[in-house]
């Protein structure tokens, strides 16, 4: 097709399209492999771009970094940190996990903080924790980890569900801000704020236990002004933990607010 | 040509330290499903049954376990019985191949599996376990036997969890020529039956010592633990059987094992101090003594797993 175009065409347009065709073989990498999967080889890499990442063009991206263990020791906590700090103008940051029953675990909106989260998961099997990360020109850039696991975390019902013990704790909130004077992995961060939400998170799976779980997080500074934000789903760990960095330490009395999908209120002061 | 004389002479070297361990060191054969179980005599009528020094795999039929029988001159107690119903039965035939003395008991010294799988060989016989270690194997035996078979395949087939009937006394008791006396420590595991043959000098630690193999710790408790080496390392013996790891590799195995935990009791609290997350945890350096153990890499990630979110709450717990 594009070599009769070629042939047909006078010299100068015949320019101008080999031109265009260059264009398009050197974009091939960003564009024309959103088909593919680069990482992992997944069959299912194509829904979860239409389903997830709206069809929006994606790269595969060194600089979105995601740790974790390589086995999931324990399936009901896995720990993911994701850090897309080589990148400028992150909008959000979107984890999914490709073989798990409920796939999007959370979106995270930095806001004034650093593209850097920290969190557990529940893993149902082995599985890509793959993170997606929107910059401004609307472009994803994809990093993953591949993590093995004996399975189950999904459909297990929750420790404080089994002993009956999550009413009494439910929407407790700790926290704590720490001076980042161990720096790993080259990371800019000066302060850690780190914090434990007391709920169950059930995750809908497990027989007779209907979807309870933390919705919406986000954390305020003393002008009302949103730091980050961060909307969490069903695979998130029972009483989650989450850590969020920061370039400078800000400034004055933070709040933390937020829901869960009962419309509980959560929420509190930040030292 | 030097550099090869050289390299062969340390091979040699390798080949001669590691003599003994491959004398009595089981070796499994996957094909035929044989684990190899040879008996060392390591006092008169009180013999071990050693496992390989690693990480369970289908290589060693998920036999990393040091088991023991006592022939005490009325009848013989055997001490844990290993991974899967195939180590059970391998292992009666291996005590009807050394003492003509019958097995008159079992004991399963804690709640892990390889510590009473192997029960199902020993169903005419009086299994015994401290009243919380038969609560323990009843809450998790069946997650136990879904994860040996899936890491250990064959080598598990037909093993089904035939629980400990009679509750371990605790105390000292004669029993044929041997004064054995039982005691119960925690840290390990909830409950960590000890057990002291204070006619031969020698002691069976369970999972509280681990000899020169990072210690598992899915049910680990520091404090406890700690103490309890303290007490173990107060009794007089002159052998000391370690669950996991060879058998006099390391003079003082107590030590090792108090090393380690006093090392990651310490790395852990000051981790959560500066606010590190269990992936940042995983990337700080570890002392070249523990990189060098048994099953390094998989169980430190492992122990990390079990043991950070306490001290991660503590942490969050406390204001500065």
């Amino acid at each position: 097709m594009e070599h009769t175009m070629q042939r047909e065409a006078s010299g100068s347009s015949r320019r101008r399209v080999a031109i265009a065709l260059a264009l398009a073989a050197l974009a091939t990498p960003a564009l024309a492999e959103q088909a593919a999967d680069e990482m992992f080889g997944s069959l299912i890499w194509p829904d979860l771009q239409r389903e997830f990442l709206h069809g929006g063009p994606v790269v595969f991206d060194p600089r979105v970094q995601v740790r974790g263990p390589a086995f999931a020791e324990d399936p009901m906590n896995v720990p993911i940190t994701v850090s897309a700090q080589g990148l400028r103008d992150v909008d959000v940051i979107t984890v999914i996990v490709d073989r798990n029953p409920i796939r999007k675990v959370l979106e995270y909106f930095p806001l004034g903080a650093l593209p850097v989260v920290s969190f557990r998961f529940k893993l149902e099997q082995a599985s890509p924790v793959r993170a997606a990360v929107r910059t401004r020109d609307g472009v994803w850039h994809v990093g993953g980890v591949l993590v093995d696991s004996a399975g189950g975390g999904c459909t297990a019902p929750s420790q404080t569900r089994r002993d009956g013990s999550w009413s009494r704790s439910l929407g407790e909130l700790s926290a704590r801000v720490f001076a980042q004077s161990v720096t790993v992995g080259g990371s800019s961060a000066t302060t850690r704020l780190k914090l434990r939400v007391m709920h169950p998170m059930d995750t809908g799976l497990v027989s007779g236990i209907p979807a309870f779980y933390v919705n919406r997080l986000a954390l305020l500074d003393s002008g009302g002004r949103e730091l980050m934000r961060l909307n969490v789903f069903e695979p998130v760990s029972e009483n989650p933990v989450f850590s969020f960095d920061f370039g400078e330490r800000p400034v004055g009395a933070l709040r933390l607010v937020g829901t869960d999908n009962n419309g509980n209120r959560i929420g509190g002061r930040v030292e | 040509m030097k550099l090869r004389h050289s390299f062969a002479f340390a091979l040699l070297l390798v080949a001669l330290c590691a003599l003994p361990a491959l004398v009595f060191a089981q070796r499994a054969d996957p094909r035929t499903l044989d684990y190899g179980l040879r008996a060392r005599e390591v006092a008169s009528g009180v013999f071990v049954v050693e496992g390989a020094n690693a990480d369970f795999s289908v290589a060693n039929g998920c036999n990393i376990i040091n088991t023991g029988f006592i022939a005490t001159g009325a009848g013989v107690i055997v001490i844990n019985t290993g991974p899967s119903r195939r180590y059970g039965e391998q292992l009666r035939s291996l005590i009807a191949r050394t003492t003509k003395e019958a097995v008159v008991r079992v004991v399963n010294l804690n709640r892990h599996p390889d510590y009473f799988l192997g029960n199902q060989a020993f169903a005419d016989v009086k299994r015994s376990a401290t009243p919380t270690t038969r609560a323990g194997i009843e809450q998790d035996a069946k997650a136990y036997e879904d994860n040996l078979y899936r890491l250990c395949g064959d080598w598990l087939k037909g093993t089904q969890t035939l629980p400990p009937d009679t509750d371990a006394a605790t105390g000292a008791e004669r029993v044929g020529e041997h004064l054995l006396e039982w005691v119960e420590l925690s840290g390990h595991t909830d409950s960590d039956l000890v057990l002291m043959d204070r006619t031969r000098g020698v002691v069976f630690a369970g999972g509280l010592v681990f000899a020169q193999r990072v210690p598992t710790t899915p049910h680990g408790q520091l404090d406890a633990w700690r103490e309890s080496l303290r007490t173990l390392a107060a009794w007089p013996h002159t052998t000391l059987v370690p669950s996991h790891g060879t058998l006099h590799a390391e003079p003082d195995a107590i030590a090792m094992t108090q090393r380690y935990l006093d090392w990651i009791d310490r790395a852990l609290r000051d981790a959560a101090e500066a606010g590190l997350e269990m992936n940042d945890v995983l990337g700080l350096p570890v002392p070249a003594e523990f990189r060098g153990w048994a099953a390094f890499e998989t169980e430190y990630v492992r122990n990390v797993a079990h043991l950070y979110p306490r001290y991660e709450q503590a942490a969050l717990a406390r204001r500065p």
